[in-house]
C-alpha cells in the first residue's frame, strides 16, 4: 500500500545527475499496483527520465485522473507536488494549474478510460489550448479497477479475459491527437524503456501540449490469448517508426548524426530532438502524410511507435494569452491592482 | 380618471414594451440614466427574453424619490411598442395612468379602457419621414419615444444630451442623428400633448456618491481588486457578463506598461466542468481564480465542488441564479440554487456561500470572498442573481481602501519549510481545523500529494476508518471556524417586535419598502438578511428572539426556511414562508400583502394568534 514508506537508502557509489542527485532521489511511494503491470515500467522510465533531465523535483508537477494509471503519479518524484483529480478532469487541473505558473514542467499521467471516454472532451481542449503539458496515457485496452470491461482504446476482435469479443472502432488517441492539431505526438511501449526514455524527456521540454500514447499491457485482465493489447501482441505488432533522442543543450554533440539519415528539431530552449527514421517511407514533420501512414499499418494490425510527429514552432497557450514570463502566481498585489484612483477612474461611466 | 390631485412629483413606474433586438436598450438606459443624473434616485429592470431578436422585452424604471430599490408592483406609463403585447400591456396600466403608443396606424382596440389617459405619437410615420433604411428607422423610433418622453415627464435634454456624447464619443455623427430622434418625439409631444404630465420628475440631489451599477460588473471590479489572476468559465446567461466585464477591466488595468503583457489569464472553457476545474488548478497552484456560472453550471460542477472540499483546495465560484430546474427561464431571475450550493456534491460536503443583496455588497463580497477561500482552504461560492447581476442598480460609490492585502492563508514558504523536520499537509497544529499549505515549486520538502480519495491527515491515501475519520471530524472544526469569518447577518431590531422577517440576497430591497409600508399600517416588525452559509452566532439569537417569522425568498421550495430549520435549532412551526417564484424580482406589495394576511386580525391559524399575544 502506498502508505507505506518507501526506505531512502542511496548507495554512496549510485550516480549523480548535475544536481547531485540520483535516481533513488527521483522515485516516489511503493506502487500497489498489480506484479508485471506495464504501467510501473512507464513509472521507471519517468524517474529515469526525469533524473537524466536534471529536472528539480520541486519543478515537476504531477497530475491525474482516476484509474490505475492515475495512481502511478505517487510513484514517481515524491518532491514534486502531486494533484489526483476526478475521473477524466486532469486535463482542467493542468489548465489551471499551468496559467497559474508556466514556470513549472507539468506531466499528466491518465488511462484509456480516464482520456478515450469520461475525459475525450477535455483532453481534445487541452490539444487546442496547446496546452504546455507531457500528457502520458497508460494504455491497455481495459478497465482493470472495475476488474475487466473493455475501453474505448479496445480493438475490434479483441477478446476479454472472460471471452466477450469486442465490435465497436477503438479511438485511436494518436490520429485523433494529430487531427486536432496536436504538436507533439508520440507512441511507445512499456517494455521498450530505451525508446521511451528519450521521448519522455523531449515531451518535458517540447514548449507546448505533448502526448505520449504508451501501449501498456495489463497483467490481471488483457494479457490473455485473443487480446491484442497482450504483452506478446504487443512485442509482435508494434513497429518503431522514428527514434527519438533528447539532447539537452548542455551536450554540444554535432558528430552523432549524418545529414539525410537524422533529421534535428530544436526546442524553444536551445535542447534538440534527433529523429531517426527507422521507416524511410515515413515522415515525422508532415502531419497529413504520417497520419496516413499510421492509419494505413493499423489496417494489417502494426501499430506505428516513436515521435510520429512533431512541429516545435507553434504558440502554447501562454504565448497566445500573452502572460508574462514571470509566473502569475508570483505577480505582486501591487502589481494587480488598481488601487483606490483606478477605481474612480473605473467607476467614471457607472455616474 | 380620479379626481384627486393627479401630481406626482419624482414616485411613479414607467413600463416599456419592445420588441428584443430593436435597440430599445440603449434608449432605456438613456432614460434611465438622464433621471439619474437629474439627482433623482431611479431603478431599472429589465424582463428581457432568451432570444436575439423578435421576441417582447419589457423595461420598467422607477422614479423613487424615497430611493427604494425594488419594483413596486404597480405601471403608471406604459409604453406600448410592441403590437404583439399591446393587449396586455393596456391591462397592466393602474388606474389613472397614461399609455403612450405609436399612433401612425389607428388603434382603436386600444381605446377601451376609460380610466386611463392614452396618448398617441405617429413614432413611425416621424423616423420614416427623418431616416433612411428600414434599420435605423427602427432603431431610431425606440430612441424617439425617449425624446417624447423626455418632453412629458419634464427631462433636461441637457442629460441625454451628454450621455450620448458620451456613450458614442468615438463616432459623433451617432450623437447627431440619435439627438435627431430625440428632438423629434420631443417636439411632437410639446406641441400635440399636454406636456409636462402631472407624473414628471423634477431635479433632486440624492444621487451624488452614488453609482448606477450592475451586480455582475461590481462582482467583476471586485476580482480585478482582489488580485484574481485566472478567470475560467464557460458562458452562461446571467453570469457572461461578470467575465466580460473582468476582461475589459483587466484589459484596461492589467497590461504591463512595458512588455505590454497581460498580467491575468482568460480561459473560455469547454464546459463548466472544465471551468471549475481550472478555477481548482489555479488556486491549487497559488493564483487567486474564479469562475462564474448559473444553475445549471453548478450541477455540472458538483464534482469537483466535492474534490475541493475534501482536498481543501481554495476556489471562488459566482453563481449568478437564475429561473430553474433544468434550463428553466434563462433571462428570468430566482434564489433557486441555495440548497445545492450549500450541500453541493457527494457525501458529507458543506460550502462556504455569501449572499449579497445588491451590486455594492458584490464588490465587497468578491473579495472577501478570496480571502475566506484562502482562509479557510475551501469552496466559496457567492449567490447573486440575474436581478442583482444584470439590472443596473443605484448604489453608494464603491470605495476602495489601499491599505488592503489579500489573506493568503495558511501558506508555508520556502524558508519556513527548510525550519521545519518535516511538513504534513493536514495536520491541525492549531485547532482551528486549518492546516498549511504550499505551493508547487517551493522545496521538495513541501511536496505533498492532493487526492480527492481517503486520505491521513498526514497527507498519505488510507482506506483505515479511524485515519478517515480523523481528517472528516477535523473538516467539521473547520467549518465552525468559518462560522465566525463569514459576514454576518444584518439585524435592524428597532421594530422590538416579536414577529420579524428573515430573508437573503435580492429580496433586501422590496423588504426595506415593504417595512415602511407596513409601519405605516400599524405592523412594526423586525427583520434579519443572512449573508452567509453557515449561519453566524447572530443568525440563532434572532430565530431564537421572535415568535413569528416571514420567511422571504424567491423560490418555491422554501430552501433558506429548509437551511434555517437544518442549520439552526429554531422551531420549524414559527418560521412562515413567503414565496415568490415568478421569475420577475419579487416585489414591495407582494411583501405587503403576505404579511398582512397572516398578521390581519381574525387571521385563523393559532400561531398567528400566539404571536399577537
Amino acid at each position: 500500500m502506498t502508505f507505506i514508506a518507501k526506505p531512502k537508502v542511496a548507495h554512496p557509489s549510485l550516480p549523480k545527475n548535475a544536481l547531485g542527485l540520483t535516481r533513488r532521489d527521483y522515485e516516489g511511494a511503493l506502487s500497489t499496483l498489480c506484479a508485471g503491470c506495464g504501467h510501473d515500467s512507464i513509472t521507471a522510465a519517468i524517474v529515469e527520465a526525469s533524473w537524466g533531465l536534471g529536472l528539480e523535483p520541486q519543478n515537476l508537477v504531477k497530475l491525474s485522473g482516476i484509474g490505475c494509471s492515475s495512481k502511478t503519479t505517487a510513484y514517481f518524484v515524491s518532491g514534486g507536488h502531486g494533484f489526483n483529480s476526478v475521473h477524466g478532469r486532469m486535463p482542467a487541473i493542468a489548465m489551471g494549474a499551468n496559467a497559474a505558473n508556466r514556470a513549472l514542467s507539468y506531466i499528466g499521467v491518465s488511462g484509456d478510460g480516464d482520456t478515450l471516454s469520461i475525459g475525450l472532451g477535455q483532453f481534445c481542449h487541452a490539444i487546442r489550448r496547446n496546452l504546455n503539458m507531457l500528457y502520458i496515457i497508460e494504455n491497455n485496452g481495459v478497465y482493470g479497477l472495475t476488474k475487466g470491461q473493455f475501453s474505448a482504446s479496445a480493438d475490434i476482435g479483441t477478446k476479454a479475459k472472460k471471452g466477450e469479443t469486442n465490435f465497436q472502432p477503438p479511438i485511436d488517441p494518436v490520429l485523433l491527437a494529430m487531427t486536432l492539431g496536436a504538436s507533439f505526438v508520440a507512441r511507445s511501449f512499456s517494455g521498450d524503456k530505451q525508446q521511451l526514455v528519450p521521448l519522455i524527456q523531449a515531451g518535458l521540454k517540447h514548449d507546448g501540449f505533448a502526448l505520449i500514447d504508451v501501449l501498456s499491457p495489463c497483467v490481471t485482465f488483457n494479457d490473455h490469448e485473443g487480446s491484442t493489447k497482450s504483452y506478446a501482441y504487443t512485442r509482435e505488432h508494434y513497429e518503431p517508426a522514428v527514434h527519438a533522442d533528447f539532447i539537452p543543450l548542455e551536450r554540444e554533440i554535432t558528430a552523432d548524426y549524418r545529414e539525410g539519415e537524422a533529421l534535428p528539431v530544436v526546442l524553444h530552449d536551445g535542447s534538440r530532438i534527433v529523429l531517426r527514421k527507422l521507416d524511410s517511407a515515413y515522415d515525422p514533420t508532415d502531419r497529413s502524410r504520417a497520419a496516413a501512414h499510421i492509419q494505413e499499418r493499423m489496417k494489417v494490425g502494426e501499430y506505428l511507435t516513436g515521435l510520429l510527429y512533431v512541429e516545435p514552432s507553434q504558440n502554447e497557450f501562454h504565448q497566445v494569452n500573452g502572460t508574462p514570463d514571470a509566473p502569475l502566481n508570483s505577480l505582486p498585489y501591487e502589481a494587480l491592482s488598481p488601487g483606490s484612483k483606478g477605481l474612480e477612474k473605473l467607476l467614471a461611466r457607472y455616474r | 380618471m380620479s379626481k384627486a390631485d393627479p401630481t406626482r412629483i419624482n414616485d411613479f413606474t414607467i413600463k416599456i414594451a419592445t420588441v428584443n433586438g430593436t435597440g430599445s436598450a440603449s434608449a432605456n438606459t438613456l432614460l434611465m440614466k438622464s433621471i439619474f443624473r437629474s439627482g433623482i434616485p431611479v431603478m431599472g429592470k429589465n424582463y428581457f427574453p432568451s432570444n436575439i431578436q423578435g421576441l417582447p422585452t419589457w423595461y420598467e424604471i422607477r422614479v423613487t424619490k424615497d430611493g427604494y430599490v425594488a419594483r413596486s408592483g404597480r405601471v403608471d406609463i406604459m409604453i406600448a411598442m410592441n403590437a404583439e403585447t399591446y393587449a396586455r400591456d393596456v391591462k397592466e396600466v393602474a388606474p389613472g395612468g397614461y399609455l403612450l403608443f405609436d399612433s401612425t396606424w389607428p388603434r382603436p382596440a386600444l381605446l377601451k379602457r376609460e380610466d386611463i389617459t392614452v396618448l398617441g405619437v405617429p413614432l413611425a410615420r416621424l423616423c420614416n419621414e427623418n431616416f433612411n433604411g428600414v434599420r435605423t428607422r427602427i432603431l431610431m423610433k425606440n430612441i424617439c419615444y425617449a425624446g417624447v418622453l423626455a418632453a412629458l415627464l419634464d427631462l433636461d435634454l441637457a442629460h441625454i444630451r451628454g450621455l450620448l456624447a458620451e456613450t458614442y464619443a468615438k463616432k459623433p455623427q451617432l450623437v447627431e442623428s440619435n439627438m435627431k430622434a430625440i428632438q423629434l418625439g420631443y417636439d411632437y409631444a410639446r406641441t400635440h400633448l399636454e406636456c409636462p404630465l402631472p407624473l414628471r420628475v423634477a431635479k433632486m440631489t440624492h444621487t451624488a456618491g452614488h453609482v448606477m451599477i450592475d451586480g455582475n460588473t461590481a462582482a467583476a471590479l471586485g476580482c480585478l481588486f482582489a488580485g484574481a489572476t485566472v478567470a475560467a468559465w464557460y458562458p452562461i446567461t446571467p453570469s457572461t457578463s461578470l467575465m466580460d466585464a473582468f476582461k475589459m477591466f483587466a484589459d484596461r488595468m492589467r497590461i504591463d506598461a512595458k512588455t505590454g503583457r497581460r498580467n491575468f489569464a482568460f480561459i473560455q472553457a469547454e464546459d463548466e466542468l472544465a471551468a471549475v476545474g481550472m478555477a481548482i488548478g489555479a488556486m491549487w497552484n497559488g493564483a487567486r481564480a474564479f469562475t462564474a456560472t448559473s444553475g445549471p453550471g453548478i450541477s455540472l460542477m458538483n464534482e469537483f465542488l466535492g474534490l475541493a472540499y475534501y482536498a481543501e483546495v481554495p476556489v471562488v465560484i459566482f453563481d449568478i441564479q437564475r429561473v430553474g430546474p433544468s434550463t428553466g427561464m434563462p433571462t428570468r431571475t430566482q434564489q433557486g440554487d441555495l440548497l445545492l450550493s450549500a450541500y453541493a456534491s457527494h457525501g458529507d460536503t458543506r460550502h462556504v456561500c455569501l449572499y449579497p443583496a445588491n451590486p455594492e455588497e458584490c464588490f465587497y463580497m468578491a473579495v472577501q470572498a478570496f480571502d475566506l477561500a484562502e482562509r479557510l482552504q475551501t469552496p466559496v461560492m457567492v449567490l447573486s442573481d440575474l436581478d442583482i447581476g444584470m439590472n443596473d442598480w443605484m448604489c453608494r460609490d464603491l470605495k476602495w481602501d489601499d491599505s488592503y492585502r489579500p489573506d493568503r492563508g495558511k501558506m508555508l514558504g520556502r524558508e519556513e519549510i527548510l525550519k521545519l523536520e518535516k511538513f504534513y499537509r493536514f495536520l491541525d497544529k492549531d485547532g482551528d481545523g486549518i492546516g498549511y499549505r504550499t505551493l508547487p515549486g517551493t522545496h521538495p520538502k513541501a511536496a505533498y500529494f492532493t487526492r480527492g480519495s481517503g486520505h491521513t491527515q498526514y497527507g498519505a491515501y488510507t482506506e483505515d476508518a479511524a485515519e478517515y475519520q480523523i481528517v472528516l471530524d477535523r473538516l467539521m472544526r473547520k467549518w465552525a471556524t468559518a462560522k465566525r469569518l463569514v459576514p454576518r447577518a444584518v439585524i435592524d431590531a428597532t421594530a422590538g417586535s416579536r414577529c420579524g422577517i428573515v430573508s437573503l440576497g435580492s429580496c433586501d430591497g422590496a423588504i426595506h419598502e415593504a417595512l415602511d409600508v407596513l409601519k405605516q399600517r400599524g405592523v412594526g416588525l423586525d427583520y434579519m438578511r443572512v449573508r452567509s452559509f453557515p449561519f453566524s452566532e447572530d443568525v440563532e439569537r434572532f430565530l431564537a428572539a421572535h415568535e413569528l417569522l416571514f420567511v422571504v425568498e424567491q423560490n418555491r421550495d422554501a430552501q433558506l426556511r429548509a437551511l434555517l430549520t437544518l442549520e439552526t435549532a429554531v422551531d420549524k412551526a414559527k418560521l412562515r414562508s413567503l414565496l415568490h417564484y415568478s421569475g420577475l424580482p419579487i416585489s414591495s406589495s407582494f411583501i405587503v400583502e403576505g404579511v398582512l394576511a397572516e398578521l390581519q386580525p381574525g387571521a385563523r391559524r393559532a400561531s398567528v394568534e400566539a404571536a399577537h399575544g
